[in-house]
């Protein structure tokens, strides 16, 4: 009975030592650990021998049992470290061959236009300031674009602003419906139907009739914005559209306003920035060293008493934004009709 | 417009750079949008006097002309036709710098031999001195120039490129600017001495004036200059009208176009002889009167139009335009010199309606004082007199039946500090008006300032207007930058917004370029989309004055702008995903048009980019198909929690068969199809297109559910593949529809379709994998044959499927 342990310790360390697979491992346990194995079969025949042999034996057992036990423990841990490198070898030829600069295999990209990012770009920058999205009717009533803005018929500020008319639409009031020239046509709403504190943007296409060229199109955007409190200044106006210039257009952009002419608003505002270009020394592309970003100003008395508003209770101020100028200037982009061609090749770009 | 910085100087005594000039008017709110410097790189040139004219031995064409220097004398080759012994010429020494008039470049003056002869420097063309394109002879001076002294010193000057905002037509004038630059420096202005000698007999006596339209026509100033003699205007009166861009015509135009400029006040000069009845009657034109404009175009006027007339006929279209039949001509010995106020608006429809723009017309619309007629006409009566050499009628005819006093406008210096934001105290406010020329005086409180604006301010009218004079003049430099600080309003956000921007970055995930098209279209393209009706319904909104039939109609569709994007972007080669959020417009009876926020998208080419681990085999590349569509719509529909269903439809811009309806709890909400082959062909588009159309109003009332969380499940799915062989026409839907009604079955998915030799004809096979999964229990196999029995014959009863063998 000994001889039988003695070789069976010796077989099954032999078969251990040759197995390569860790999926090997559970029938070798099984055949020299487990319930039915040989060594169980050792260990239930002691009863049969004399007490001392039984003695020597069954303490034999127990010391290939253990010795086995630790041998599987050693051979898991072999094939563990064993697997790790393997898994650290390269199996792809390609790779194999060392050429990690090959192409990944594409994944499809998608782009939101750049007026869109534009968009949301300044969305953020006004919502962070309370300012909400407004929307209105991009044909619009002549009242809303024109008079309610303090621009009355024949009045050469029109000529600034050719209109493209509906044909033939006509509300029962008698006004007549064009295609806005301006997103301040909704602020004109805003006022009529929000009651103060208003404090909102609005955007969105605009149209007017004249010729296209690098800088004009019969379609473009707009960005309005309108805030009507008690105590809203000028002060704030500034405030406000330097946070927008700041962020839009970073930390040291040098910012100027100045007196300027817009029939709504009273005083009138222009914004400028430092052309990036000159420094400010002057060239083509800017006036002076100015590029002239927006239109702005405290909203005149006369447009908040049209809207139900009471212009001694309350101030407002206005501004509106060409959105194209803004891509443009920052990414250098030189025809303004690129931005709706639909091209892929510019798309692609932003 | 083109403003002489020496001219405004002669009203304005300023020591400031012109750069500053420029900037504190920009500022204050008159553009300078550019300066351009004359003279700014004429070191060395000087005027220099002609003392001799001989021919160039060797060359006919060319001239040996002998100058004058003042101390020394130069002889050049010259190749002008306009060279004469007397005439003063600009003259440039070797080493000037000159423009090339041939190349436009600036270059150094070189010692030249021109044919045998050395010239000695060169007498310049205007071109060449960079005053004006001129190169058709030299520059001429005029005898005033002194000789040797610099040609900057006599001809240099700044030209303001202005930009004047359409609220202030008195800055349409030297002597407005001049009233400007004084008030931003503290200066005074000087006015130029209008007084003059007058003659009998006394002007009533030889015409009279007679308003009809008072309401178009507040006021008529006319003087009477006879015996004059027509003929050039003197150098420094063309030198004026060239700086601004106008051109010098005779003496009595150019100086009505001179104190037009000089003052803002347009004027008109009759040919008095030519006046029937002696007389100048104010009145509308009859409707379709007729008259010959100074252009030489014939006008047909309407009866709203303001015309000036003798008593047989118009003489003038008033305010806008002379007329030919009154015109001065070098015959004339007498004018009859008009300074009048006209209604804006009616001279801005007039001007307009005839397409006559006109420095006349441009200030008349903007409004200016009837105040200014009188000046005006006394500084041209005495220009004309002193260049014409007339004689003077003694008396002004002044007819102004539309004189308004003029009213004061309060404010406070409260009312300053809540539009700016900053105080100013009451002496502040008065000084900065009193700049400006307003008459201030104290109001009913300690913090009021009643102000009467000066007569050329026609744009004064109410007290923030004063609020803006004071911060303009004091600078918006000094309002401080301050962050609004009352609480936000409650905010209620556009669902629409947030639905366009979750639809945005799923498609732009999915690899989807987003494009922004002008909505106003061209109806045949448009029409191009129906193949069967040959135009949408309702039928698109028509502008009544579109620039060009291609932009004549507003879309009713997103369709039409993407199949432009795809006829842009044929040659891509790769897969083409592109879609627009934008609006469409849908016309309502006597109201403004729906306009209906819409997703549209479309695919084309192969599903995958070309790559070198692609397609191996030599196949073609696989393109996309119906599916990919659909795909995409369940997507986005999943992304934002709906389900769709997908039902038949008949939409005739897409293919018959291959198209959709996408239905979300019963109702459409738009549809996904491949695009009809006569539509593409219509497009000349030659591979398969799938497009898919959303509207967002009627998918935003299904995202705004709110969802409940779902606990993750605890006890282990069963899975059952079955294969069920159906009818080829049996929509997989209803086998779906069927299986998921039953207990215990969480999800159907298909993962194969077959029909072929191993199934009978007409039939196909769809091999599915159900899902079985309790939420309160472990599954077993015998509850889940149970249920899949049930199934089986279900579908056996109702669809007639059998298992496949």
């Amino acid at each position: 009975m000994r001889e039988q342990l003695e070789e069976l310790l010796i077989k099954a360390r032999g078969e251990l030592s040759d197995i390569n697979e860790a999926k090997d491992l559970e029938s070798w346990r099984v055949r020299y650990l487990g319930r039915k194995s040989e060594l169980t079969n050792i260990l239930r025949g002691l009863a049969a021998l004399s007490l001392d042999e039984r003695r020597a034996v069954g303490a034999r057992a127990n010391e290939v049992k253990s010795l086995l036990a630790e041998g599987l423990n050693q051979k898991t841990e072999e094939l563990k470290k064993e697997s790790a490198q393997k898994s650290l070898r390269v199996d792809d030829a390609l790779l194999a061959r060392g050429d990690i600069t090959l192409p990944g295999r594409p994944y499809p990209v998608g782009r939101l236009h750049p007026v869109t990012q534009t968009l949301n770009e300044m969305s953020e920058i006004f919502a962070s300031m309370g300012f909400q999205v407004f929307d209105g009717p991009e044909v619009e009533w002549d009242y809303y674009n024109f008079e309610a803005l303090n621009i009355p018929e024949e009045h050469p500020t029109r000529d600034d602003q050719s209109t493209f008319w509906v044909d033939h639409l006509t509300s029962h009031k008698g006004w007549k419906g064009l295609l806005r020239t301006q997103t301040t046509s909704v602020s004109a709403r805003a006022v009529e139907t929000m009651e103060p504190p208003i404090r909102v943007i609005e955007f969105g296409k605009c149209y007017r009739y004249e010729a296209t060229d690098a800088t004009h199109g019969i379609m473009f955007y707009h960005i309005d914005g309108l805030a009507v409190d008690k105590g809203i200044t000028m002060a704030d106006l500034k405030g406000t559209l330097y946070e927008f210039a700041r962020r839009y257009f970073g930390e040291d952009r040098k910012v100027r306003f100045r007196c300027d002419f817009f029939p709504f608003v009273e005083p009138g505002v222009e914004m400028a920035i430092e052309c990036a270009l000159c420094h400010g020394e002057g060239c083509s592309l800017c006036d002076e060293g100015w590029l002239e970003i927006l239109g702005a100003g405290m909203t005149h008395p006369e447009v908040l008493r049209r809207g139900g508003i009471d212009p001694d209770v309350y101030t407002s101020f206005a501004f509106g934004i060409g959105v194209e100028r803004l891509p443009m200037l920052r990414y250098g982009v030189d025809d303004m009709r690129l931005f709706y061609g639909h091209d892929l090749r510019f798309l692609r770009q932003f | 417009m083109k403003i002489s910085l020496n001219w405004l100087k002669q009203y304005v005594d300023t020591n400031l750079a012109p750069k500053e000039v420029a900037r504190r008017l920009t500022m204050a709110g008159s553009e300078v949008k550019g300066l351009q410097v004359i003279g700014e790189n004429w070191e060395g040139i000087v005027v220099g006097r002609i003392t001799a004219v001989n021919s160039h031995p060797n060359a006919d064409r060319l001239t040996l002309v002998t100058i004058d220097l003042g101390g020394s004398e130069e002889t050049v080759v010259c190749g002008a036709p306009n060279v004469a012994v007397d005439a003063k010429v600009a003259y440039a020494p070797v080493g000037a710098r000159l423009i090339n008039p041939h190349t436009g470049e600036q270059e150094t003056l070189k010692s030249a031999k021109i044919r045998g002869l050395v010239s000695n420097g060169m007498a310049c063309s205007e071109k060449e001195l960079g005053i004006s394109e001129d190169h058709t002879g030299i520059l001429i001076l005029s005898d005033e120039a002194e000789t040797g002294r610099p040609l900057a010193d006599y001809l240099g000057d700044v030209i303001f490129n202005m930009d004047v905002t359409p609220n202030r037509p008195d800055c349409l004038s030297i002597i407005g600017l001049a009233r400007e630059v004084a008030a931003l420096t503290g200066q005074a202005v000087h006015l130029p001495d209008t007084s003059y000698e007058e003659t009998e007999p006394a002007i009533e006596e030889l015409v009279s004036v007679e308003i009809d339209a008072p309401d178009l026509c507040p006021r008529y100033c006319a003087s009477l200059i006879t015996g004059i003699s027509i003929g050039e205007s003197p150098q420094w009166i063309q030198e004026r009208l060239i700086s601004y861009g106008m051109r010098p015509i005779n003496n009595i135009v150019d100086v009505t176009n001179f104190v037009m400029l000089e003052y803002g006040q347009p004027l008109h000069a009759f040919d008095y002889e030519k006046l029937g009845g002696r007389k100048i009657i104010v009145r509308r034109a009859d409707e379709g009167e007729e008259i010959v404009s100074l252009d030489g175009i014939e006008r047909i006027l309407a009866g709203n139009m303001l015309v000036i007339a003798d008593v047989e006929r118009a003489v003038a279209v008033a305010g806008v335009m002379g007329g030919a039949n009154s015109e001065v001509t070098e015959e004339t010995t007498s004018i009859l010199l008009e300074s009048a106020s006209f209604n804006p608006r009616s001279i801005h429809y007039t001007g307009r309606t005839l397409n006559m723009p006109s420095e006349a017309c441009m200030r008349f619309e903007r409004g200016i004082s009837p105040e200014l007629t009188m000046p005006a006409i006394k500084r041209a009566t005495q220009l004309i007199a002193e260049l014409g050499g007339g004689k003077i009628a003694r008396g002004i005819i002044d007819v102004y039946p539309g004189k308004v006093e003029p009213q004061p406008v309060a404010v406070t210096t409260e009312e300053v500090e809540r539009v700016l934001g900053v105080k100013f105290s009451r002496e502040q406010i008065e000084s900065t008006l009193s700049l400006l020329g307003f008459e201030c005086r104290a109001g009913s409180s300690a913090s009021e300032v009643v102000a009467l604006a000066p007569y050329w301010r026609s744009d004064i009218s109410v007290p923030v207007d004063l609020v803006e004079e004071v911060a303009r003049i004091i600078g918006y430099d000094e309002i401080p930058t301050t962050m609004l600080d009352s609480p936000i309003p409650r905010q209620s956000p556009e669902p629409v917004i947030g639905l366009k921007r979750k639809l945005s970055e799923s498609l732009t995930g999915y690899g989807f370029y987003e494009i922004v098209s002008n909505p106003l279209v061209n109806l045949e393209t448009v029409n191009k989309l129906y193949p069967e009706s040959h135009s949408p319904a309702p039928a698109p909104i028509k502008l009544a004055n579109p620039v060009s039939i291609m932009h004549e109609y507003l879309r009713p569709n997103l369709r039409v702008c993407l199949m432009a994007a795809l006829v842009t972007n044929r040659r891509v080669e790769g897969p083409v995903r592109l879609y627009e959020l934008g609006k469409v417009y849908l016309p309502r009876f006597n109201d403004l048009p729906d306009e209906v926020e819409m997703l549209c998208g479309v695919i084309a080419g192969p599903r995958d980019e070309s790559s070198w681990q692609g397609v191996s085999d030599g196949s073609a590349q696989a393109t996309f198909d119906f599916f990919d569509a659909k795909g995409v719509v369940e997507g986005l529909l999943g992304r934002l929690g709906a389900t769709a269903r997908f039902e038949p439809s008949t939409d005739e811009t897409l293919h018959p068969v291959k198209q959709a309806a996408i239905m979300v709890d019963g109702g459409q909400i738009g549809v996904v199809g491949e695009l009809h082959p006569t539509v593409l062909e219509g497009f000349d588009i030659t591979e398969s297109v799938y497009l898919f159309e959303v509207s967002l109003p009627a998918l935003i009332s299904f995202t705004q559910e709110h969802r409940m969380f779902q606990p993750i499940p605890r006890f282990p799915t069963m899975l059952r593949d079955i294969a069920l062989v159906v009818d080829a026409g049996t929509a997989y839907q209803k086998v779906t529809d069927i299986i998921e009604d039953f207990p215990l079955v969480e999800q159907v998915t298909l993962f194969d379709v077959y029909s072929g030799d191993q199934v009978p004809s007409g039939k196909k096979s769809l091999a599915c994998r159900i899902t079985y999964r309790s939420p309160s229990h472990t599954l077993t196999d015998e509850e889940v044959n149970e249920v899949q029995q049930k199934i089986l014959d279900k579908l056996s009863s109702d669809l007639g499927a059998v298992l496949r063998s």
